[in-house]
């Protein structure tokens, strides 16, 4: 490398625009240079000056609002949060042993689970390019771990495959990469893609495909050490008499087509599920935790908010305390609503016409997911299956083995089901202990003889039943994108939505986050010029 | 293992634990619209409401629960595209006959078609 004298290297240009302009400069440049434009996080942002005793009552205590509060709080505002539940966090939750849940309809679960293990009964799983969500989790002190999504020894399941027998996705992936690889070395050799690449192209990814594909001299994917370093074998590697290996046979093309594993091939290579991601150390709910504890003091939990009126130069919220049912008010100059659609749609809100109709065409998605715990980590110690997700067709959708605590002793909990769509539903019209009891039935299919005997209690979270959201998450289409998602972020007058739904990373924790920084740093402007 | 599972849902439902053939609508019922309105059909009320199909007076015109099962109200999704026009009637038929209701007058698949919301275009998301 030219060090003395020559143009400067990027590294160096990036490194002077560093110093000079701040962070947010320097993120605007690199993204112009082609790097870290996988997020639009610039940093926190840099409010300063509020106007003295200017106040905003914040509300909802999920992730959006705990941050709107500490940032606003920062930049001298006086805050204050009402919350519904007795718990800061909203949808960024764990359930651990001793917890009480009680869901709309009355179902109520005590959770069993022994010291240290929970479900998350929402988000689980955090991309490595979330930037905003790990730059608070590292600011706040929570720890993280690696979340392992992608495991070669989870298995697949397809009823209508291999006679219903689970198989392993290292298996079925070796073999649809090995079978597509023959298929097109043969194409090439019927000259069935010269319409789209030469002669000399065609040799050339002849070559790759024979690597990528692990064929044989002659191009076919077949029983061999070639397929067997990727698939397994028979009998692996070992030391002594009996050390050489026995490769496995590659099952049927036809078989593996009906597996479905590349519905597994495309959960797993989304942008949002590569590698690397990540989960807190002891549960999800450790980020709200953490949250909280920087707005320590600022949250009045139990508060049902039914009204928000901004008439006469302020803005009133009135609330019913949960416990007592008492009516309470109170008043500040500007307001951070961070309450899910459904629920805010229902509330009597002091807004524009447009945003009302904005507010109210958002419906909400269903989700089901049960916590089973065993008694032992079979999985591991039988399996050597350590954290990921094996799938299923069965309505369970999944099941999610814990990426923490690996290789320990004793009792774990296995993630025993997480749906959407028709099958939450089924799973959500029935009472917590038969959703259970389904998890059960269905997950012994992939672990017979260990599932039902090993477990010892479970917990079952329909979102479709969810008290402080009505849902899972927001669902956008197109249309009602166009029609109103402008007008549902835009401040009105002393009001500025922000959540999950005010973003377009639905559904996820960072969509909360960063729709959450915009919305307050678009509100002080507001103020500042009032 | 598939009759288990449904084995369970129909436990779960008085209503169709009983013997007589069960109502077209019964099913769409049980595994759509139960998952929030409950297996008695009262919703229930947290940070915000379900609200109750039972004694439901806004059942009376059909054109109502057309608009809302089709396309949404709310937090509540669309289920024009996800149901056929068929299981809408069905289940618009049985919410108003049934938890209390008794609204007369027939709901067909030709009536979802001509009064219901078409159902938003696919997406993504
Ligand atoms: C099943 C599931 C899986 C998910 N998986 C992931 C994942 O793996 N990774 C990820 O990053 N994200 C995931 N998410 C999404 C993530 O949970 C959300 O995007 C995020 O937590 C939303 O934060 P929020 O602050 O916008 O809303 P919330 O956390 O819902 O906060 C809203 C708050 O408002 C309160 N509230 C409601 N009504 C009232 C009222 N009337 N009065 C007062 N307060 C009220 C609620 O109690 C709640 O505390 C998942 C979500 C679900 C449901
Ligand atoms: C995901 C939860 C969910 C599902 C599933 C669901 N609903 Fe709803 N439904 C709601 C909610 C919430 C409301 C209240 C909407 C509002 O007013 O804010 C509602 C309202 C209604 C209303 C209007 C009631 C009134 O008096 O205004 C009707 C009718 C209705 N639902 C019928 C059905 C039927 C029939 C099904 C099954 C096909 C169904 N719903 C499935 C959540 C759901």
């Amino acid at each position: 490398m030219n060090r003395a004298g020559g143009a400067p290297t990027r590294r160096e240009i990036l490194h002077a625009i560093g110093v000079m302009g701040g962070a947010s400069v320097l993120y605007q440049a690199m993204a112009t240079m082609g790097h870290a434009a996988e997020t639009q996080f610039a940093g926190p942002p840099n409010l300063s000056g509020a106007r003295p005793g200017a106040s905003v009552l914040v509300l909802g205590a999920g992730l959006a609002g705990m941050l709107a509060a500490y940032e606003l709080g920062k930049a001298g505002y006086k805050v204050r949060i009402i919350e519904y539940n007795n718990r800061p966090g909203g949808r960024n939750w764990s359930l651990y042993g001793g917890d009480t849940y009680a869901e709309l309809g009355g179902a109520t679960q005590k959770i069993g689970f022994a010291k240290g293990n929970y479900l998350n009964p929402g988000p689980w799983r955090i991309p490595y390019h979330h930037r905003s969500l790990l730059h608070y989790c590292k600011a706040f002190g929570v720890a993280l771990e690696p979340f392992i999504q992608l495991n070669h020894q989870a298995l697949v399941h397809n009823s209508k495959a291999f006679g219903g027998k689970p198989q392993r996705y290292r298996e079925l992936a070796a073999d649809w990469d090995g079978n597509v690889a023959e298929l097109l070395s043969k194409a090439i050799d019927n000259k069935g893609l010269n319409a789209v690449m030469t002669t000399e192209d065609g040799e050339m990814l002849k070559e790759a495909l024979r690597t990528w594909g692990m064929l044989d001299k002659d191009m076919r994917y077949v029983r061999g050490p070639a397929s067997a370093a990727r698939r397994g074998f028979d009998r692996p590697p070992g030391g002594g008499v009996d050390g050489a290996p026995i490769p496995s046979d590659p099952f049927d093309f036809r078989d593996v087509r009906q597996s479905g594993v590349w519905r597994a091939f495309a959960q797993h290579m989304g942008h949002e599920r590569q590698t690397t991601m990540f989960q807190p150390v002891g549960g999800m709910g450790m980020i709200g935790q953490a949250f909280a504890r920087q707005v320590e003091g600022k949250i009045r939990y139990g508060a049902k908010v039914t009204k928000i009126d901004q008439s006469g130069g302020a803005v009133t919220v009135t609330w019913t305390d949960v416990a007592s049912g008492a009516v309470e008010t109170a008043k500040a100059d500007y307001c951070v609503c961070t309450i899910p659609l459904g629920i805010l749609s229902q509330i009597d809100v002091d807004v524009s016409p447009g945003m009302r109709a904005a507010i109210a065409a958002v419906p909400y998605s269903n989700s089901v997911k049960v916590g089973l715990e065993m008694k032992s980590r079979f999985w591991e110690d039988e399996d050597a299956i350590y954290g990921g997700i094996s799938f299923t067709d069965q309505p369970i959708g999944m099941i999610s083995y814990p990426s923490g605590g690996m290789h320990s002793a004793g009792p774990g909990v296995i993630l025993g089901a997480y749906t959407f769509g028709p099958a939450s539903y089924k799973l959500a019209a029935l009472p917590p202990e038969q959703r259970i009891a389904a998890a059960l039935d269905q997950g012994a299919v992939l672990h017979p003889g260990r599932y039902k005997e090993q477990f010892s209690n479970g917990a079952a979270v329909a979102w479709s039943r969810s008290p402080f959201t009505l849902g899972c998450c927001a669902q956008w289409n197109e249309d009602t994108r166009k029609e109103h998602y402008q007008t549902l972020v835009a401040v009105d007058d002393r009001i500025v939505l922000a959540g999950e739904h005010a973003s377009y990373i639905g559904c996820w924790m960072e969509g909360a986050l960063l729709s959450s920084l915009d919305a307050i740093t678009r509100l002080h402007k507001r103020a500042l010029e009032a | 293992m598939k009759t288990i599972f449904i084995a369970a849902l129909l436990a779960a439902t008085p209503a169709l634990a009983r013997d007589a053939p069960p109502h077209p609508g019964a099913i769409v019922y049980l595994e759509v619209c139960q998952a929030c309105h409950m297996a008695n059909a009262k919703g229930a009320v947290g940070a915000g409401r379900i609200a109750a199909l039972a004694g439901n007076g806004n059942l009376a015109y059909p054109e109502y629960p057309i608009a809302v099962v089709t396309g949404g109200k709310g937090a509540m999704p669309w289920f024009r595209g996800q149901l056929t026009d068929q299981q809408i009637a069905d289940v618009i038929g049985y919410v108003r006959t049934h938890f209390g209701n008794r609204y007369k007058g027939r709901i067909t698949a030709d009536q979802i078609a001509a009064l219901g919301v078409k159902a938003p275009p696919r997406s993504r998301e």
